[in-house]
């Protein structure tokens, strides 16, 4: 699943730009279920599992990823650019991207630190003050290569060391490696799969695929802040890398179906696996939308904890990441026998 | 020589302040090429170019063979890396930025960042509050890693359209090329000056290892090799040279006018492409320390345009460090 993994992160799709990872993960999946792609781009996958059930469960996990869109070429050839989904100005600043169609190699620039006042060296940088430099000579120049959205995408290298694996756009590329392994290896019911767009700039694909598949019960996996850092102490660490998954009662979009999230736990309990849950009410993610689709879904989620979320660098523990599969797996089968 | 394979082999290969070893002992191969009695002497990488003339002047090529980077002051409990920095790192940018930490063998790490629902003020962390993240436990850290050992970003050098490319420590290593470059130029020539070349450590500490390389080779005349602003949006127009229009030739009270003056003219009368950057005192290169050295040297600065100076992501254009290794090579060549 590591190397699926790493596969899936190293592949360049930002919100409604879902297309090439959508491929990527349709050639893993073809051949063992009927699957459709609806208008907003949502893989919608139906699998036949080894027992049928009359309760219709979907899991799902989102395909998109964040980063940027070209909003204008400047005279000296730098592009202006806007954040796809919530990046922060300080994990912008001063890193490598990638650019367009063509693939171009670029860099997030900003003002020489030398050249900035005492004041604004404290302060975070606005991403509209930073630029994008792919080497042009002019607008001109830039003209040739980059059109107006033009998508951006962070660059990094799948890196391990240590108990850690460091990658970008493992929020929600987790979810959907762990989604492909449980088709591949076929699941106990009949499933629907879904592999969503548009998560990162407001839940936007997972309503309309819930709709779509109108479930009585569903699965969301993802990725979620973790921040067990240096400086960060008690219920501020929000949840910890080692901890298995994340499981919330409650975030900023979901309160979260109680006897779900009970039978997590136990589920958990039963398979001698680490489970957890957030120790402040922060984040959100396709629960949100899909649990009030419709006359309503009964919605858990499971998410892999994970250090600078919504960075180039985000960073996990492949152990939470393998509990995280074996929670979901098992906990859906739970489900089924409600 | 080839130029981009030079600065993408010496940018890509570490040496923060203090700790230059593992470059320098690239550039003293490099160096041999040319000056085949070239030592590391007091850190400094340094080489004589032909044999002594006792009748020509000395002239000394310097640039900074070090880079920006951190220290390791402490390991926690929970085995994140606390650091202290080495030289002027903009700590805006350095929230989940990737760093190797030098110890026994290389480690990779992450820059620890606080998320949003945590940060309630938009202010920047202190060098105290920036620790590493590295997927090791203390004791597991211990075996590696020592106290005092070097960190630098991560960064693969990367082509960009026509002649830039993005790396972490052009700075200064785009001038360590551009004087290789003009050496190379130089084989064979007759020359106005006895040339002894410099690669000098500890330059963003606040030019250190040029203060000893100056007494050593006690020069009539310094060129110093290093990088200058590049304008790009955001920077001062008036106040940047511009990517791949030349070398920033420098004018400043303190450095030598004449010397200034000469490397004008030999770009106007050799057509290679140069701008002028003008500075109002000290230049915060190492010509401040050639000019006061014992009883004194003509001192002048010589600047590649960079942008995005101190940080992962500095940009140059190739072409301006050619120009850079011409001027210098028609500025030693007799009769130029």
């Amino acid at each position: 699943m590591k190397n699926l993994l790493k596969e899936l992160c190293s592949v360049n799709s930002i919100s409604g730009d879902e297309k090439t990872v959508r491929e990527v993960i349709t050639g893993k999946i073809k051949d063992f279920c009927e699957y459709t792609v609806d208008p907003l781009g949502n893989l919608i996958c139906f699998r036949k599992g080894r027992k049928i059930s009359d309760k219709k469960l979907m899991i799902c996990a989102h395909m998109d990823e964040v980063g940027f869109i070209v909003t204008g070429i400047n005279p000296d050839g730098t592009l202006s650019f806007d954040t796809v989904g919530g990046v922060d100005s300080v994990v912008t600043i001063g890193r490598q991207v990638t650019v367009g169609k063509n693939n171009l190699n670029g860099v997030v620039g900003s003002t020489a630190v030398h050249n900035l006042s005492k004041e604004k060296r404290e302060k975070s940088p606005d991403i509209r003050s930073m630029y994008i430099d792919i080497g042009a000579e002019n607008k001109q120049d830039a003209e040739k290569y980059v059109t107006l959205g033009d998508c951006i995408y962070f660059v990094s290298d799948f890196t391990e060391s240590g108990n850690h694996i460091k990658a970008k756009a493992i929020d929600d590329r987790a979810g959907c490696a762990i989604m492909i392994r449980l088709i591949q290896e076929q699941p106990e019911y009949d499933t629907y799969f879904v592999f969503n767009t548009q998560e990162e700039i407001g839940l936007r694909g997972s309503r309309v695929s819930a709709f779509t598949v109108q479930p009585d019960f569903a699965i969301v996996i993802e990725a979620t802040t973790a921040s067990d850092i240096d400086g960060v102490s008690g219920n501020k660490k929000v949840c910890s890398l080692g901890g298995g998954g994340v499981v919330s009662f409650m975030d900023r979009s979901t309160v979260y179906d109680r006897e779900l999230y009970n039978l997590a736990f136990d589920t958990a309990r039963m398979n001698n696996i680490p489970c957890q849950t957030k120790t402040m009410i922060a984040g959100g993610n396709d629960a949100g939308a899909i649990h009030i689709t419709g006359k309503g879904i009964r919605t858990i989620a499971v998410s892999v904890p994970c250090r600078y979320l919504h960075s180039a660098s985000c960073v996990i523990n492949p152990e939470d990441f393998e509990n995280s599969y074996i929670l979901v797996k098992k906990l859906a089968e739970r489900i089924q026998e409600l | 020589m080839n130029i981009k394979e030079t600065l993408f082999e010496l940018s890509e290969t570490s040496g923060a302040s203090g700790s230059e070893k593992n470059v320098s002992e690239k550039a003293l191969e490099m160096l041999k090429k040319y000056c085949p009695d070239a030592v590391i002497k007091n850190g400094n990488v340094t080489g004589r170019f032909g044999t002594k003339n006792e009748n020509l002047p000395e002239l000394v090529l310097d640039a900074h063979i070090d880079q920006i980077g951190f220290i390791v002051t402490y390991i926690t409990d929970d085995g994140f890396i606390k650091v202290g920095n080495l030289g002027g790192i903009d700590r805006r940018l350095l929230p989940a930025q990737p760093v190797v930490i030098h110890g026994k063998h290389d480690v990779k790490g992450v820059i620890c960042s606080v998320p949003p629902h945590l940060s309630d003020s938009n202010s920047v962390p202190s060098f105290n509050d920036v620790a590493i993240d590295t997927g090791l436990t203390k004791s597991e850290l211990e075996e590696i890693v020592s106290l005092g050992d070097t960190i630098t970003f991560d960064v693969k050098c990367q082509q960009l359209l026509n002649n830039r490319v993005t790396g972490g420590a052009f700075d200064d290593r785009s001038g360590m090329t551009a004087i290789l470059y003009a050496l190379d130029l130089l084989r064979n020539k007759p020359l106005k000056y006895n040339v002894t070349v410099i690669f000098s450590v500890q330059e963003e500490l606040g030019e250190r290892g040029a203060k000893t390389g100056a007494f050593e080779i006690n020069p009539d005349i310094a060129l110093a090799v290093d990088v200058s602003f590049a304008y790009a949006v955001g920077e001062n127009e008036l106040k940047c040279g511009k990517l791949g229009k030349g070398a920033m030739i420098g004018i400043s009270p303190s450095l030598s006018r004449r010397i200034s003056d000469s490397l004008i003219d030999i770009a106007q009368k050799n057509n290679i492409p140069y701008q002028i950057e003008v500075m109002n005192g000290l230049t915060s290169t190492n010509a401040d320390q050639y000019s006061v050295c014992r009883d004194g040297a003509e001192a002048c600065t010589i600047s590649i345009p960079l942008r995005n100076m101190h940080t992962p992501v500095e940009v140059i254009d190739l072409e301006d460090i050619r120009y850079t290794g011409e001027l210098i090579s028609q500025f030693i060549i007799k009769n130029a």
